[in-house]
């Protein structure tokens, strides 16, 4: 039984199909990389895979005692959360918001651990809005591992980052996913690195133009355009 | 300055004024936070407007003011709620339409009934005079309410104003949330709109919240920074007002005015000195 499988599953907005044919299954232990150009899609299967957004056609099926709101999610940037007065302990401690009214020593230590984890807990007293981008990626995957230690869906880690902490992001996340066990799927439209990082590959143009392992991508005339500049036939 | 104290309370309308804007202070720069941060802003100054045309309305059937305007106005906060969410009409044309016309409805009413119609300067800049004993009981137990479900729900509230994707995602009801802190600030603005003018009551929200952010850059720091600087706020312009005989709604404003200055001035200089260091 996998994590998490899709049959068949369409999205559409207003009666308009945005993406159709997904069939994805991610077993335990997996790093899915779902990659595309802009528009192609990946956002709204994001959003379906969160339970944000009803699938048209198909279905969505959770298995491995994975609830859908045990994902832990890592959303792409966005503008509000920039001049929001939030210290880091209070954004980490908000990925068991949904779980408890009041903070329970558990959840701190969890919290505490989480941290420490992803190299942010000097961080914990200061100001959210005052990080770099990096440091803020690395606290919102500390909130995220709140909200699950099972599977992570990482919606443009790297969108915005210099490249070093691009470098340093990935290897984060290849961490936990290699020595904690943690199951990836990751959204990104950057194709070199998913297929260095990744074990399985889904390309996406509103349709699934690729699925399979990142090993079988490489050889592609898709994965050679993106990546080697060759003209895709 | 004791004597002051003793001589202002000795009036039992200056001990009302005390309580119940004590209440709204807090209850408003609690709910402006989520409320400024989640860019819902204008509609605190909406649900106003449409709280100034309920009460007209009831002053001119001669029903009790706050019974209408409590229910109308959470019903108006659902409503732009929804409205601002789905976004078919523009939210901030939606907020002006339904504002402008509730206080048209308001004026209309209040020139048709007879014998009320001075009475349109209190309702629109508030009266210290207008609280009644009723008045004051009511607003001590729905405020209560507000700062009890604003505590218990405190992270709950954080999380849906911080990244509400990622609440939803975790399985956090946002919808409810959003709602809850709509029918608060709906609450709040009825209570708080009949001393301040339905013209100024939004000010209280939008202020003390943005005065703490000033100087205070977490979330429970400008929570308990909000508080404090609208319950200052309150008091220097109720004390103003009474030795003044200006007019308390107003002074409590210029009171929040003056605050939010001298702390964007306070960060300006700390913002200079470090970018110097």
């Amino acid at each position: 039984m996998a994590l998490l499988a899709c049959r068949d599953v369409a999205f559409a907005y207003e009666g308009r199909v945005v993406v159709s044919g997904i069939q994805l299954s991610v077993d335990e232990g997996d790093y899915l990389c779902i990659v595309g150009e802009n528009g192609s899609g990946k956002s709204t299967l994001v959003k379906g895979l969160l339970g944000l957004m009803e699938p048209c056609e198909g279905s969505i099926a959770f298995g491995d005692g994975l609830k859908q709101t045990e994902i832990g999610y890592l959303p792409q940037k966005s503008a509000t959360q920039r001049d929001f007065p939030a210290s880091v302990w209070e954004v980490v401690t908000s990925g068991f918001a949904a779980r408890s009214l009041f903070l329970t020593r558990e959840q701190r230590k969890t919290a505490e651990e989480n941290l420490a984890l992803l190299r942010v807990d000097d961080l914990r007293r200061r100001s959210f809005q005052e990080l770099s981008g990096g440091q803020q990626q690395r606290v919102l995957l500390a909130r995220a591992l709140c909200a699950t230690q099972k599977l992570l869906l990482l919606d443009e880690p790297v969108a915005g980052l210099d490249p070093v902490a691009t470098k340093d992001m990935y290897e984060v996340i290849g961490d936990l996913h290699q020595n904690r066990g943690v199951t990836v799927i990751m959204i990104s439209h950057d194709i070199a690195a998913a297929a260095k990082y990744a074990r399985h590959i889904l390309h996406l143009r509103h349709e699934p133009l690729f699925y399979g392992t990142a090993a079988d991508y490489a050889q592609t005339a898709l994965c050679r355009a993106f990546t080697g500049g060759d003209e895709l036939v | 300055m004791f004597d002051l104290i003793g001589q202002m309370f000795q009036y039992s309308f200056m001990v009302r004024a005390l309580v119940v804007g004590l209440m709204v202070s807090l209850c408003s720069a609690l709910l402006g936070i989520s409320l400024v941060l989640k860019r819902y802003s204008m509609i605190g100054d909406g649900l106003s407007h449409v709280g100034f045309g309920a009460l007209a309305v009831a002053a001119a059937l001669g029903l009790a003011p706050l019974a209408v305007a409590v229910p109308v106005v959470v019903a108006s906060a659902f409503l732009l709620l929804r409205i601002s969410e789905r976004g078919k009409i523009k939210g901030d044309a939606a907020i002006g339409m339904i504002s402008t016309g509730a206080l048209a409805v308001g004026v209309m009413s209040l020139s048709l009934s007879k014998g009320v119609t001075t009475d349109i300067n209190n309702y629109l800049f508030g009266s210290i005079l207008a609280m009644s004993e009723g008045d004051v009981w009511l607003s001590a137990a729905l405020a209560a309410a507000v700062l009890v479900l604003f505590g218990v729900f405190y992270r709950k509230l954080f999380a849906v104003t911080f990244d509400e994707t990622f609440a939803r995602a975790t399985g956090l009801r946002a919808a409810l949330y959003n709602t809850m802190l709509a029918i608060l600030t709906a609450v709040t603005v009825v209570l708080g709109m009949r001393m301040m003018g339905a013209m100024l009551i939004s000010s209280l929200i939008l202020f003390p919240a943005l005065t703490a952010m000033r100087f205070c850059k977490s979330f429970h720091g400008v929570t308990i920074g909000a508080a404090a600087v609208s319950i200052t706020c309150f008091l220097l312009g109720l004390v103003t007002s009474y030795l003044y005989n200006t007019p308390t709604g107003a002074s409590v404003v210029v009171a929040n005015i003056l605050a939010f200055l001298l702390f964007y001035g306070l960060e300006r200089l700390r913002n200079g000195k470090r970018a110097a260091a």
